[in-house]
């Protein structure tokens, strides 16, 4: 196999280019798509600071890289979420990747900051351990992104990821998220703009990415997801992408082109009943958020051991982090 | 060639090399779900592994994703390639 640019072997096959790459056109092809996707849907302007999600694994490292090579202001908020092993490595990961670009890290440690963690905390609040895990992860994320003053908070998920939530979304007619399922959302008043730059990029090529700039991440897959729907939906995609080539793209860009402003109403009404949480403020469709009443339950089932000051955020490099409001 | 599969990790041998793609099939692996590193590089689906070649094959789906390969890549563990 050659190159398509240059007829220099390839080391990778790109079956929906119908088209083979080196390693110099592949990294090309994977800032160019990135930068792509940022024009296209009008998620960053120059100069504009991003907040990167990091969660150790590959598509939240290469993201970094890829905004840092194109010349964003990115610094990257890694969650501790207390999962064992998985969570010590992953953190290991973010961290190594920071230190060697002198990148910042901001770092908030779900137990230190508020008293639970997601394996007891999934169990006490009788959550799915994935629902509670992306409940605690959005809440402090926007946090994050609005207390520093971000233009964007951007997260890795790559075609696959959307795919795979648009498939679920579709076989149920889960209209209110299928109105909501977009690379960007907007600023509203209590949310951070989000973003996200690797729409354009599958999965299988974030992998490839992150194995030719030499990032390392955690092979390993979270202890507590395996087995869930989102694979099963990746893995039965893949299969028909095997098929045929670029069938993901077609389904994802294909909703976003045809069908997504069809089920845009059904988002402007959740936002219309948001009224600020009464315990911390954010918006919320009920008196208390989701995310303090999964925290409240949390922190009643198990021993509670909250850092001495918990608006504190541990940072890498770089200069300080917003404080964050107490919450004891 | 030793082959590695990762997550969870499981270590087998061929006697001999073949293509990635020929590897990929006998281990019933979606070409899609996988990328397949030998000696440390990147290699497409048409390159011949050779016989003494260190190849790494490694789940590219986030989630929870685990190379099962049902019980072709079980047999393969259990008798050594």
């Amino acid at each position: 196999m050659k190159c398509r640019v240059c007829r220099e072997p390839a080391i990778i096959d790109i079956r929906r280019h119908n088209a083979n790459f080196c390693t110099e056109h592949f990294l090309r092809l994977c800032r160019d798509q990135t930068a792509k996707a940022i024009k296209e849907f009008d998620m960053l302007d120059e100069g504009d600071r991003v907040l990167v999600a990091v969660s150790g694994g590959k598509d939240s490292l290469a993201l970094w890289d890829i905004l840092i090579e194109l010349g964003y202001q990115a610094d990257g908020l890694y969650i501790g979420l207390g999962i064992g092993d998985y969570s010590d490595e992953s953190g290991d990961f973010a961290r190594d990747f920071a230190r060697q670009r002198d990148l910042k890290l901001i770092e908030v440690d779900l137990l230190r900051e508020y008293g639970y963690d997601v394996p007891h905390g999934s169990r006490a609040a009788k959550r799915a351990p994935c629902s509670a895990c992306g409940l605690s992860k959005r809440h402090i994320f926007d946090k994050a992104a609005l207390d520093g003053g971000y233009d964007a908070l951007a997260t890795g998920h790559n075609l696959d990821d959307e795919a795979a939530v648009l498939f679920g979304n579709t076989l149920r007619w889960q209209v209110d998220y299928l109105g909501r399922q977009h690379p960007v959302l907007p600023a509203r008043s209590g949310f951070p703009k989000k973003i996200k730059p690797l729409i354009r990029l599958y999965e299988r090529e974030m992998a490839a990415y992150c194995v030719l700039q030499n990032i390392d991440y955690i092979l390993e897959e979270c202890p507590m997801a395996v087995g869930n729907k989102h694979i099963a939906y990746k893995e039965a995609l893949n299969q028909i992408e095997l098929q045929s080539p670029g069938s993901k793209l077609d389904f994802v860009f294909g909703f976003f082109a045809r069908a997504a402003e069809r089920f845009a109403s059904s988002d402007a009404a959740i936002d219309d009943v948001l009224a600020p949480c009464t315990t911390c403020g954010a918006p919320t469709p009920s008196g208390e958020c989701a995310f303090c009443r999964l925290a409240e339950r949390a922190t009643a089932a198990q021993p509670v051991r909250l850092s001495p000051r918990r608006e504190k955020t541990s940072v890498r490099s770089g200069p300080s982090t917003p404080s964050e409001p107490d919450r004891a | 060639m030793k082959v590695t599969l990762r997550n969870p990790t499981r270590e087998f041998e061929y006697d001999h090399g073949m293509s990635v793609q020929k590897l990929l099939n006998k281990l019933e692996l979606n070409r899609e779900s996988v990328l397949v590193i030998a000696d440390g590089a990147l290699v497409p689906g048409d390159v011949r592994l050779a016989d003494d070649a260190n190849v790494e094959i490694r789940s590219v789906i986030s989630g929870g994703s685990v190379i099962s390969g049902g019980s072709v890549i079980s047999e393969a563990v259990e008798a050594g390639r």
